[in-house]
Order: structure tokens, then C-alpha cells, then sequence
């Protein structure tokens, strides 16, 4: 075989391998059985004792969301003075300045956020002491609050009927050290042995064989690299990336990243369905996002192995694939794979430009993230589909004939106002902040802003509607990834995805909380032949028209203008 | 209030825990690796002449070319060059790479040239060619240096690395290395 | 009711909903419905652009808007006829149930005891008056003196006369029903205008008309992917500029009613109308739209076993005689003690003894004393002049007589009574000067066809109770026999009481039925409490729902009733939205063609012009309205299929019919364009 093909087809193997197991063990550790990482107790404990929490306390959901916003806010708030300041902060190295307070707001909100999106550039941009405190320490954070979500969630649809949803601090206190943490060491270990650095040494210089003087940013990066992609956080040590040949420099570090930022979302969903007792449910939503997934995954992998056709008619050779903006050493099918897994499930890292990539691969990279729940981002692509399946719940229940119910609650006015207004969100955010942009670009091309918004495109036409839509996009699902030749830092983009990836994260959060919060409240109705099954293939198929048809109807003229229409002109 | 200290006292003790003992021990791990925890370096006469998995600037006749780079091979700025695929002036760029490449292997067909040699790779420190990128240029280089072809060809034979998974590749560092070290 | 009809559209109701239609676009009405509100402000912009185009250039042709502007009012037209046919049907319905009492005279009684004639419409609640053969009762009332037979076909159809009388549970009257003999007094139980009937036809008016919690969280749904499309279209004007596409707000308004779910939003609450139309066709008077909603979700069924299950009443099949005593023997005195029972068993066991070969007199020897069923002797029976006495009643109370006389009870005769217990029967033991003498087996009679009711009510996730005041084991057999689930044996009404609220306690949803006013407090715990309307006044008032055929076998109709308004809203929303992917490939297109040619690609159905193809978009969505209103009224057949294969056929049908139908629906009109333009 093909060992391009080889090497996606074992990466894949590896990601079931580890996450169907990993899905067992997270509902079993969540439940509080026993569960053979126990061992962990006594600091967990440590930590409870030390931060003044009871971890026995339980808290209904406003309660649990509370606490949850309340330290939210106060990385928000703390971080942004960090960064305003890093430079005269210690452990800078490289003297690196202090950022912007636009910049510094865009950058806070998209680390708490669990999105990444990176107007600076990591190895001009931030300290280490940043690398490390804020961003390192909000990776494994805000992943573990949107586990910690999904979690309470899971609780509450368990139950018969309670209102206790479980303690936050103790499922996030418990994300990281039974999952995110251990988890990282196992794979910052394997990308220091295959050459990431790890040391807290700066820059080094050297005169290369021709004889140019050459600097070289390194810095200990395979710590913050190992949990960017186990909580499908996505922000790169340096600026390119996984495409660095330092953050990824090898096919065992390529498979091992993507495997990594693959496993807790795969892993939640199989956990959800076991914490819940309906082992079924979690396997058909599996396969409702596998097949997703794979329909994203194999028109991409075709198109990006295709080549250009503009550089085709050149007449060089592509049969490699395009190129442009992929590394050698990963090859366009595990660019490709890498570049669908990262988009659906909230990662935002890249082993390869996305803004080089075919239109049509674009198109799917857009989709991918639009949808956002084909796995989705840690606990909370598991909470965004919790969205689409409780309108897929009212919509069939009702073609069955009877009132929608949801496992054993009934779904009414006030859930599904919730689920609606989340719904109606996304398309808000990212139409209105892509408006927003091109009416700016139209009309105001000389603002003095740091980049002129004349000048914030890399690409004309077409291509350039895409790097906006993809901005605002990636902004909203907290995906981090970008169509990079956009120049957005400046007060503009910082601001606009700044409030587009808060809005877009918190709310996503609260909205399935608060559902299943008041669901759990309700009366418990027992299943009877007239009900609607939920983990048959027919609802999972229902599910899955649901979230194609929404989005596709939220998002097809936008589409049709960027990546639709810049295919079909290079097609000519 | 109390949720507020209770966050406060929690995330001091994560820091400590995460930013602090975790990165030690990867670091302290790390000087065990190849590189020392530092990357892994390649030395030619004693002198470090780069990293092994960072490429560096080879336009010069003599030396196997790297692939075209956004950022001139700065290796403390990385990045692609974003560039789209149906951007004019890129495609632009990309045409007069080729003739840049005719122009130095007069004895090349526009199809012989594989689509990495004209395209910028997503780091700009893209470590290695594809095998035919590095065979289109051995008559170049065995010419300039006034080696035997076949010598050359064989060397970067040596050099291509098939692994079990993943694109072939030559790293042009180490193999420009060791045509220095032919002398 | 022989001149309900079944037609959708007749003329004159037609006539009625086309006023209605253009009525109801006054916007503090259109207000209710979010969807088709847009729809009508999006008109009026339409409008405005029209004139504007007139004079201006720059926003199409003149007629081209004005094409635009008509097919939208259209829209609107439609969805509202929609709304007002199904009103008109309902009222023309409960109309036709109203003519019945209107203004019939009533002979009051005032406190003076001095009578005066006043129009019907006229008694307050409070009210006392008397009727006599021949006269019209003039309004809802509970009888307080007197007993009357009735004729009750107006409202019921039924022809049979029945007997009410006053006090117990079947002393209430209704308006419009006729006395055939005897006089009563009645008094008014409703205000004038609160009858369940005039409370039905507010509904179905609308003024009354609360929206269901269903309706409700669904038309949430519907607005805020109304606000979807809002954002797509506002936000698509920007883009178009920055692609350098100028596009006419004709354009734009119709991608957005095309977008937006018209075809629900228009037949919402015209689905919600039918469905209390269609339980007023099954002659049942529901109390509010929440309780056909309600009766689609019924988990728990309970059924009496008496005219429901059961047809009427127990007939006897056979004789047992006692050890010693000939078949004859007992057969004759069967048939003296069963002269005076006018109760259906008592005739009943006349038939059976007409049809044996013993040879009996159908009249007692004069001189006899019939002695009528009490609670306390639990028997009847006669005493003759001879001195005979006669007695038959239930096992323990015959038992009691003769073991009390000092007769032994004959273990024979124990078996025999368990035996046909045992076979769901009911023994009757008849006794002779305290000495037994046989056992009469009565049998129930399992209506035809039941047992297929129940497999499918089962296939629907119903579970069916059969309430019985039978023993445990004759309940068992008929239960086992007609094939519900469970039953209540030797019930008192408390115990359905307890049974409910037991299944509720659970997370079911129970419905009964019921008529009296024992009932009541149950048919007020049930979430479908189904009164008959020959129960009491307290019945009815506690139930949602009043049954004027009185028959029991109703519940299943409500069941599928309110499951058919469900799945309707349910299908015709998933059609709707699927819909949407056919007319965005047409208007897309046809939006950006003119600067983006290679947008050409996506017009898969190759329409005729851009102008053509958001024409036929536009008449597409407007004329789907009108020809989805049968199915709207009708409803969407129920099938018991299980929820998944349902799920399945619908979805295969309205979500995948849904898809395609548009775009062969928009090519056909796009052809007929063509061919004009």
C-alpha cells in the first residue's frame, strides 16, 4: 500500500484504539467508580484542601455555572494584564515586547476560550513566561472546563429526576489530572525523543553552510505541544505551527499529534453514552460523526491530492499533490487528514497552510467548523451536538405523534427556545461578523488601523472573501485555525473575533447545561413502544439531515461566494 | 465571593502544578534526547552548520537547492505563504520559479519538475525535498562540482529515506552535507 | 348530524374563509404568527420598491416587482385562507350543533313557584325549569324532580330514547334533546354563552384559541429559523457588494420568504384548528387544543369493561342444577324468579330458558311477591303463593341465606361456581326455601373486533385497563380474552383514583373515561378525562373532553386524533425546511450569475433566466400553501408502526419528498415562465 495512505489509515487506527478505551475508562472516573488511576486521589485531594473546596458539595446547574464563569472570568481578567506587560515580566528570553491591549483582549479570550485563533506570532510575540502561565496553563484549563460541562450534562440525563448536576471543581480538578495531564507527559515524551525541544534555552545562532547567519527560536515547546492537542486547544509554540519542522518534525510526531487532539473528543462521546447507560446512544452519535466526518474527510483528501489545476496547466508535475504550503515530510493526504480532523473538532492547529489549500478543501475546512460537532472540541462538541439533537428530537417526536421527549424528559417551549437561540448564534456570528468585515473592506479600505483594512487580504477575489468568512468562522467555533495571509491584527479583528469567540464559547456552553439542567428537573417518563427511540439509525440519520440541512441552509450563499465560486472559476 | 477565592486559591495551585512541575520534568526528560532537549544539531568539521530538522537557504550552485521559502528560511519567524491557489500574482510567482529552475537545469522538461521545487512549504523551514526534487538537480550539481554524476546520484540515494509510513524525502541538509564531506 | 359533511371545501364555506383571508391580514393579527408576519412586512417593503421602480430604475422592471409584490400577497392570502377554512369547518361544525337549541322556549319557574315563558337564551345558571312530553329542553341542566324518557338524536344520533331522572348519574339533560313522555324540573347548570359548546366554538373562532405548549415551543423553533434567514439575507448584501454583485431587494425579499418556513408557518394553526375539528367530527367536544395535543401522548388507557369491552351486559348460557334436582326443575324456577328482573341478565335468562325444551309460563301465579335487588341482600327473587321463595343473587349472599336457615351448602355446587368464575363468567346461584338448587352461568360477551383495538393501541405504546366491578378471576379471563394489559378488579371508583395516580407517579400519561359523578374526581386526576354526556354535570365539568355519543370505544379515536395533529405539524415542518435546498439552488444562482458566470455550474435544474427562476421559486413556495390545506385539515395518516419505522416512513416521505419535490415543482413552473416571457 501506499504509505501515504498507510500512514492516515494507522493514524486513524490508533485514534479508535486509544479513545474507545479512553471512553470506557472517562465514564467510569467521572461516575467516581473505581477506576485504576485512583492513585491520583490524594492529590486531587491536596488541591481540593489547598483552593478551599469541598468536593462533595453538589450544585444544580446554575450553581455549577456559576463557579464556572466565576473563574473563567478571572483568567480573563488576570491574563489580560499579563499580557499587556510580559515584557517586563521575567523569563523573556528573546525580548519580546509587551502586546497591545487589543491584541492583548483578542489573545486572553481566545486561550480561555479554548480557541487559539493567534494574532501574534509565537516566537516574536510571546515570553516563555507566557507560553507557560498563561497559555500553557489555559490549555489545559479551558479544556477541562468543557469537559467538566459535558460531564454535568451527562449527570443530569442520567438521572431519573434530581437537580444536582455534579461539582464543577471537582470534574475540572479531575479532567486534568486523571486525563489531560498524564496523558501529556505521555506525549511531550514522544515528541522530545523525536526532536522537539523541551529546554528553557532562547535563541540560538549559527552560519549555515552557505554562510548565512541563521537564528533559531526554540524554547521548552514539546510540554505546551503535547496538551495544544490533547485539549484541542490548537495554538503553535511558533508561528507556522505543526507545520514547523520543530513542533512536528517527523511522520511519529505527525501521528502522534493528530491521534492526540483525536482521543478526549472521540473518547467523551463514547463516555457519554456509557455514563448515560445507553452504551447504543453513544455508538450511533459515534457514527453519525464518523461518517460526518469521513464526508469531509475524503472529498478533501481527493481535492488536496488532485494538485492545482492552475499550477497543472503550468505543466510541472504535481504528483505529490499540491504543495504549496505543505511540508515534505507529511505529504498532502496526511495534510489533508490532519486538516479535516482539526477543523471539526476544534483544534485549529496545522501541519499545512489552510489558506493554500484548493477551494474546495476550504469548503470543507468551513464546513467542518460551522458544523462544529462531528466530534467537536473537548466536552463541548459533545454539548454542541446536545443542539441539533434536541431539534432533531422535537421535529421527529412530533412526526411519530407524540409530544418531543428526551430521554425520558419532555422537551417544551423553554428548552427549545434555548436550543434555538444557540442555533440562530452561530449564523449570527459568522455571517454578521463576515458582513461586517466586507462592508469594512468595501468602504472604509483607509481606516488607520495597524493593518489597513485595503490591505488585509493576501489573495484577491474569491480566495479573499474565504479568509475572511474563514476568520470569523474559525472565531465563533473556537477552532483557532486560519486563513493565515489575512493581516488581522489590528484593533478590528482583534476586537470583532474577540467578542465573536467569547459569545461563541461561553453560550454554547451554558445553553445544553441549562437544558439538561431543566430537563433533569422534569417529571422522568418512562419509554413505552410509542416513544421515539434517540440511539436507533434511523434518529441518528434524522440527527445527521438536521445538522447538514441547518447548516447548509445557514451557510450556502456565503459559501457560494468564497470557495463555491472560486472553484468553479478554476475550473475554466 | 467565596466561588471568586476559591478560584483564585485553585488556580495558583494549578500553576503550580502545570506550569511549573509539569515543563520541568518533560525538561529534565529531555536531556536524555538526541538533542539534549535543545533540537537536534549537525555538525560538519566541528563547527554546528544547523538543525537537523530545520532547513536552511540553499541557492547557491554548488549545493542542492531547498524548496522556496515565505520567509527567506528565517528560522525565528516561521510561516507559509498563504498564498491561495487561484491568487494571479502567485500563480505569477510560481511560473517564474519554474523558469528559474529551466534556466539552471537547461537540460529539464517542464515535467520533470515535481510541484514541491516551486512551492513554498507551510513553515518556510521545510527540511527536506521530494526524491525527484533532488534528482532533477544532481547533473546541475555534479557538473558545478565537477563530480562524476553517477557518485552523485548515488548519494542522494543514500539519502532518500523511505519510511514505513509517510512521503519519501531527502533532507537537503544532511545531504548537502555530505557532499562537503566528499572533498 | 346527517348533514355533516365531509367535503374540505364546500362552496359557502369557501366564500366565508376568502373574506376571512383578506381580513386576517391586518397586522395586529398576522402578529401571532412570527413566520408569516415577516411574510407581510416583507410584502409591504415589496410594495414600496413596486411604486418606487415605477419612476426609479435600478431595482428591476416595474412589472417584474409588481409579478413579485402579487405572488407574495398571494403567500400571505394563502396561509391565511388556510387559518380560516379550518375555522370555518369547525364552526360550521359546532354551527350546525348550536342550531339545535337556539332560542327555544323555557318555562321558568320562579321562587314564587309561578311559571313564565322565556327564551332559552335567556336563563342564567341558577335557573329552574320544567319540561313536559313534547318539549324541547332548552339548555344544559341537571334534573332535580321527575323522570322522562328522551330523545336524545340530535345531538347523539342515536335514536333509542333514554331515561333520565333525577339524582344519581343520569339526572343531567342536554340542550337541544327532546322529552318524549313525563314531566321534570331541571335546573340550569351554565351561564348563558359557557356551554362546552359555545366554549368549543370560541376555540375554534380563535379569539379563544391559546396557542398549545406544543404549538407553542414549535413556533419558537420556526421564528428563530425565520431570524436565520433574516441574518442570511441581510448579511448577503455585503457580500454581494464585495463581489461586486448588485442585487434588487425584489431579489432579496424573495430568498427570504422562500427561506423562511412559509409553508408550516401558514398551515400552523389551521393543523391545530383541524384537529379539534376533527374530535368534534368524532362528536367529541373537546375543552381546549392542549387536550387532543395531550391525548397523542396517552400511555395508560383505562377502559370500562362494560360497553366497551364487553357488549352491554352479561347474558346467561347455562343452567347447573344442584345434586338431586332436575334441569327442569330449576329452569322453571329460574324463569319465576327472573318474571319481574327487568335487569338485561334477568331477560336474559328468559331467552335461555325459551330456547331449552322445558315449557314455562310467562306470567307468575297470581298473588306473588317479587322481591327486587338490594345492596344488602345482594339477590332477587319472588315468593309465590305456594310458598315458594325463590331467590338468586352471588355465591356469598345465596350462601349466607342458606347456611343461616341451617341447610348445608353443597361443595359441588362451591366448584361449580369457581369453575365458571374461572371461565370469566358470572355464576348466579339460585336458591329454593334456602336450599340451592343450581347455579346460572352468565357470560360476557367480548365485542368483535376489540382484541384487534387493543394489538394496536399496544403497537401505538398504549397500555390498555380494563376497569371491572367483576372478582379477580372472572376480570383475568375477560382481560386475558380481549387482550389489555391489565385490569382493576372488584373497582371502586376510588381505585381508578389510586390507579392513576399511581401511573402518573411513574411519568405516564393516563386517560379515562367516564360519566359519573363518582367519576369525577378521577376524570379531573386523568390528563384526558373523557365525560360522557349523558354523566353528570360534575362529570363533564371535570373531564376535558365530552363524548356526545356516550360510547366508550372513543378513546381510541381521541388517541389517534391527537397522535395524526402531532405527526401533521411535525411532517409539514420537516417538508417545509427540506424544501429550502431546492430554492437555493434556484435563487443563488440566479442572484450572482450575472457577475459570477462560473456560478452557472449550481443551477442544476438549468433554469430559464435569473428573473424566471426566483419567479418559480417564489410561486412555488406561495402555491404549496393551498395544496398542502387538505392535507393540513385531513391530517397526516397515524400508522402503528412503532416510533422508529414511522420515523422512518415519514421522514422517507416529507424529508426526502420534501428535497425533491421542489425542484420538480420549480423546473415545471420555470418551463411555463419561459414559455411566456
Amino acid at each position: 500500500m501506499n504509505p501515504e495512505l498507510s500512514g492516515i489509515l494507522v493514524s486513524f487506527a490508533i485514534t479508535l484504539l486509544i479513545g474507545i478505551p479512553l471512553g470506557k475508562y472517562l465514564a467510569k472516573m467521572f461516575a467516581g467508580e473505581k477506576v485504576w488511576t485512583d492513585f491520583m486521589k490524594p492529590i486531587e485531594n491536596g488541591i481540593y484542601k489547598l483552593s478551599g473546596i469541598s468536593p462533595n458539595q453538589p450544585m444544580d446547574w446554575k450553581q455549577f455555572l456559576k463557579a464556572m464563569m466565576v473563574i473563567n472570568s478571572l483568567w480573563l481578567v488576570y491574563g489580560f494584564f499579563v499580557l499587556m506587560y510580559q515584557d517586563k515580566l521575567p523569563l523573556n528570553p528573546d525580548g519580546n515586547p509587551g502586546m497591545t491591549p487589543d491584541l492583548a483582549f483578542n489573545t486572553i479570550i481566545s486561550f480561555v476560550a479554548n480557541c487559539n485563533l493567534q494574532h501574534y506570532s509565537g516566537e516574536t510575540g510571546a515570553t516563555y513566561l507566557i507560553q507557560h502561565f498563561i497559555f500553557m496553563f489555559l490549555q489545559f484549563t479551558s479544556a477541562a472546563t468543557g469537559i467538566a460541562c459535558a460531564v454535568a450534562v451527562f449527570k443530569a440525563l442520567r438521572d431519573k429526576t434530581t437537580a444536582d448536576v455534579g461539582n464543577f471543581w471537582v470534574y475540572f480538578v479531575k479532567s486534568i489530572t486523571r486525563l489531560l495531564l498524564p496523558l501529556s507527559v505521555v506525549v511531550a515524551l514522544i515528541l522530545t525523543f523525536n526532536g522537539t525541544p523541551a529546554s528553557y534555552a532562547g535563541k540560538d545562532k549559527f552560519i549555515s553552510l552557505q554562510g548565512d547567519t541563521v537564528n533559531v527560536s526554540r524554547g521548552p515547546a514539546a510540554q505546551f505541544i503535547a496538551i495544544k492537542h490533547l485539549g484541542t486547544n490548537g495554538g503553535g509554540w511558533f508561528g507556522a505551527n505543526s507545520a514547523h519542522p520543530l513542533e512536528n518534525p517527523n511522520y511519529v510526531t505527525n501521528i502522534t499529534e493528530v491521534v492526540a487532539q483525536m482521543i478526549v473528543p472521540m473518547a467523551m462521546i463514547l463516555a457519554f453514552g456509557y455514563f448515560i447507560r445507553r452504551k447504543k446512544l453513544g455508538w450511533v452519535i459515534f457514527g453519525v460523526m464518523a461518517v460526518g466526518m469521513f464526508m469531509l474527510m475524503i472529498p478533501t483528501i481527493s481535492s488536496e491530492l488532485g494538485g492545482n489545476p492552475a499550477i497543472a496547466k503550468m505543466g510541472v508535475s504535481q504528483a505529490t499533490g499540491a504543495m504549496e504550503g505543505k511540508e515534505v515530510r507529511i505529504g498532502p493526504m496526511a495534510t489533508a487528514y490532519w486538516s479535516t480532523l482539526t477543523t471539526i473538532v476544534s483544534t485549529g492547529s496545522v501541519n499545512g497552510m489552510h489558506d493554500s489549500t484548493m477551494p474546495l478543501t476550504g469548503l470543507w475546512q468551513l464546513l467542518g467548523m460551522m458544523i462544529n460537532s462531528f466530534f467537536g472540541g473537548c466536552g463541548v462538541g459533545i454539548l454542541n451536538y446536545l443542539i441539533y439533537l434536541i431539534i432533531a428530537v422535537f421535529i421527529s417526536g412530533l412526526m411519530v405523534g407524540r409530544t418531543p421527549e428526551f430521554m425520558g424528559h419532555k422537551v417544551e417551549a423553554r428548552e427549545v427556545k434555548i436550543a434555538a437561540l444557540i442555533t440562530l448564534l452561530s449564523p449570527f456570528l459568522i455571517l454578521a461578523g463576515t458582513a461586517i468585515s466586507s462592508y469594512v473592506f468595501n468602504n472604509y479600505g483607509s481606516a488607520n488601523w495597524a493593518v489597513k483594512p485595503s490591505s488585509w487580504l493576501n489573495n484577491p477575489g474569491y480566495h479573499g472573501f474565504s479568509e475572511m468568512l474563514y476568520e470569523n468562522t474559525s472565531a465563533n467555533a473556537n477552532n483557532g485555525s486560519g486563513f493565515e495571509g489575512l493581516g488581522d491584527n489590528n484593533i478590528f479583528w482583534n476586537v470583532i473575533t474577540g467578542l465573536e469567540i467569547l459569545i461563541g464559547r461561553f453560550l454554547p456552553i451554558i445553553g445544553p447545561v441549562a437544558i439538561a439542567g431543566l430537563l433533569a428537573k422534569k417529571k422522568f417518563v418512562p419509554e413505552s413502544a410509542g416513544t421515539l427511540k434517540i440511539d436507533t439509525v434511523t434518529f441518528g440519520i434524522m440527527t445527521f439531515a438536521v445538522i447538514m440541512v441547518l447548516n447548509a441552509l445557514s451557510y450556502f450563499p456565503a459559501l457560494a461566494l468564497g470557495p463555491i465560486a472560486e472553484y468553479f472559476s478554476m475550473l475554466k | 465571593m467565596k466561588t471568586l477565592i476559591q478560584s483564585i486559591r485553585l488556580t495558583i495551585v494549578l500553576t503550580v502544578l502545570l506550569c511549573i512541575i509539569y515543563p520541568v520534568v518533560i525538561s529534565f526528560a529531555g536531556k536524555f534526547s538526541k538533542g539534549k532537549g535543545n533540537g537536534e544539531t549537525i555538525t560538519l568539521n566541528g563547527k554546528i552548520v544547523g538543525y537537523a530538522n530545520e532547513g536552511q537557504k540553499f541557492d547557491k550552485p554548488q549545493y542542492f537547492w531547498s524548496r522556496p521559502s515565505a520567509v527567506g528560511y528565517n528560522a525565528a519567524g516561521s510561516a507559509g505563504s498563504n498564498k491561495g491557489p487561484s491568487n494571479p500574482d502567485y500563480l505569477k510567482e510560481v511560473n517564474s520559479r519554474i523558469d528559474t529552475l529551466l534556466k539552471y537545469h537547461p537540460y529539464l522538461k517542464r515535467s520533470d519538475i515535481p510541484a514541491d521545487m516551486v512551492t513554498a512549504s507551510g513553515s518556510g523551514l521545510d527540511p527536506d525535498i521530494s526524491p525527484a526534487g533532488a534528482q532533477i538537480q544532481v547533473k546541475r550539481v555534479a557538473q558545478f562540482r565537477k563530480l562524476d554524476e553517477q557518485k552523485v546520484a548515488v548519494l542522494v540515494k543514500e539519502h532518500t529515506e523511505k519510511p514505513l509510513f509517510g512521503p519519501e524525502k531527502v533532507n537537503v541538509l544532511k545531504l548537502n552535507v555530505a557532499l562537503d564531506e566528499l572533498k | 348530524m346527517s348533514n355533516r359533511s365531509n367535503k374540505l371545501f364546500e362552496p359557502a364555506l369557501v366564500q366565508t374563509a376568502l373574506k376571512e383571508s383578506f381580513i386576517k391580514l391586518n397586522p395586529k393579527t398576522m402578529m401571532r404568527n412570527p413566520v408569516m408576519f415577516t411574510v407581510e412586512i416583507g410584502t409591504a417593503v415589496m410594495l414600496y420598491v413596486t411604486v418606487y421602480s415605477f419612476t426609479h430604475a435600478g431595482q428591476g422592471s416595474f412589472a417584474y416587482n409588481c409579478w413579485i409584490f402579487a405572488i407574495l400577497l398571494l403567500t400571505l392570502l394563502f396561509a391565511n385562507f388556510a387559518e380560516a377554512i379550518a375555522e370555518a369547518r369547525g364552526k360550521a361544525q359546532a354551527d350546525s350543533l348550536r342550531k339545535t337549541r337556539e332560542d327555544t322556549p323555557a318555562n321558568v319557574v320562579l321562587e314564587d313557584g309561578s311559571i313564565v315563558t322565556r327564551s332559552s337564551n335567556q336563563l342564567l345558571k341558577g335557573d329552574v325549569f320544567i319540561c313536559e312530553t313534547g318539549d324541547t329542553i332548552p339548555t344544559d341542566g341537571e334534573i332535580i324532580e321527575g323522570l322522562a324518557t328522551i330523545d336524545e338524536s340530535a345531538i347523539t344520533g342515536e335514536s333509542a330514547p333514554v331515561i333520565r331522572e333525577a339524582g344519581g348519574d343520569k339526572s343531567s339533560v342536554t340542550g337541544g334533546t327532546k322529552v318524549l313522555s313525563d314531566r321534570i324540573k331541571v335546573v340550569v347548570t351554565t351561564q348563558p354563552g359557557e356551554s362546552f359548546l359555545d366554549k368549543m366554538i370560541a376555540l375554534v373562532e380563535g379569539a379563544a384559541r391559546q396557542k398549545t405548549p406544543n404549538e407553542i415551543a414549535l413556533t419558537i423553533l420556526l421564528a428563530s429559523f425565520t431570524l436565520v434567514f433574516i441574518i442570511v439575507c441581510v448579511t448577503l448584501k455585503p457580500f454581494a457588494d464585495y463581489a461586486n454583485t448588485p442585487i434588487t431587494i425584489a431579489a432579496l425579499i424573495s430568498l427570504f420568504v422562500c427561506l423562511i418556513p412559509t409553508t408550516i408557518g401558514g398551515l400552523l394553526s389551521a393543523i391545530g384548528i383541524a384537529g379539534m375539528d376533527r374530535a368534534l367530527r368524532a362528536n367529541v367536544i373537546t375543552k381546549s387544543g392542549k387536550a387532543v395535543e395531550t391525548a397523542g401522548d396517552i400511555d395508560v388507557l383505562l377502559l370500562d369493561k362494560t360497553g366497551t369491552i364487553t357488549i352491554g351486559n352479561r347474558k346467561a348460557t347455562r343452567f347447573y342444577p344442584a345434586e338431586g334436582v332436575s334441569e327442569d326443575e330449576l329452569v322453571k324456577a329460574c324463569v319465576l324468579a327472573s318474571l319481574a328482573d327487568e335487569t338485561p341478565e334477568g331477560k336474559s335468562i328468559i331467552e335461555l330458558a325459551q330456547q331449552g325444551n322445558t315449557r314455562i309460563s310467562s306470567t307468575a301465579p297470581d298473588g306473588s311477591e317479587f322481591i327486587k335487588f338490594t345492596a344488602e341482600t345482594r339477590a332477587s327473587g319472588i315468593n309465590t303463593p305456594d310458598g315458594k321463595r325463590i331467590r338468586k343473587g352471588a355465591f356469598d349472599a345465596i350462601r349466607n341465606l342458606t347456611i343461616n336457615a341451617g341447610n348445608q351448602f353443597d361443595t359441588a355446587i362451591e366448584d361449580r361456581v369457581k369453575a365458571i368464575s374461572s371461565n370469566g363468567g358470572t355464576p348466579l346461584v339460585v336458591s329454593q326455601n334456602e336450599k340451592v338448587i343450581g347455579v346460572i352461568e352468565l357470560q360476557d360477551i367480548i365485542k368483535p373486533g376489540i382484541a384487534e383495538r387493543f394489538e394496536r393501541l399496544r403497537k401505538m405504546g398504549i397500555k390498555t385497563v380494563m376497569v371491572t366491578g367483576d372478582n379477580p378471576l372472572t376480570a383475568k379471563f375477560i382481560a386475558d380474552k380481549a387482550g389489555v394489559d391489565d385490569f382493576i378488579a372488584e373497582a371502586r371508583p376510588e381505585d381508578k383514583m389510586k390507579y392513576i395516580k399511581h401511573e402518573q407517579a411513574a411519568g405516564k400519561l393516563v386517560a379515562m373515561m367516564g360519566d359519573g359523578t363518582n367519576d369525577a374526581p378521577a376524570l379531573a386526576q386523568a390528563d384526558v378525562g373523557v365525560a360522557m354526556n349523558s354523566g353528570t354535570q360534575a362529570a363533564k365539568e371535570a373531564g376535558n373532553m365530552v363524548d356526545l355519543d356516550n360510547d366508550p370505544t372513543k378513546l381510541i379515536e381521541i388517541v389517534e386524533i391527537g397522535k395524526q395533529l402531532l405527526i401533521t405539524r411535525g411532517t409539514l415542518t420537516t417538508f417545509s425546511i427540506a424544501n429550502d435546498v431546492a430554492k437555493y439552488f434556484a435563487i443563488v444562482p440566479a442572484l450572482f450569475i450575472a457577475s459570477i458566470p462560473a456560478l452557472q455550474s449550481i443551477n442544476i435544474m438549468h433554469l430559464h433566466s435569473p428573473e424566471s427562476a426566483i419567479l418559480s421559486a417564489v410561486i412555488f413556495n406561495a402555491i404549496i400553501i393551498p395544496m398542502l390545506i387538505p392535507l393540513a385539515l385531513k391530517g397526516v395518516e397515524y400508522k402503528p408502526i412503532g416510533a422508529s419505522a414511522l420515523l422512518r416512513r415519514n421522514l422517507l416521505i416529507y424529508g426526502i419528498g420534501g428535497v425533491i419535490a421542489p425542484f420538480i415543482g420549480i423546473k415545471l413552473i420555470d418551463l411555463l415562465i419561459a414559455y411566456f416571457i
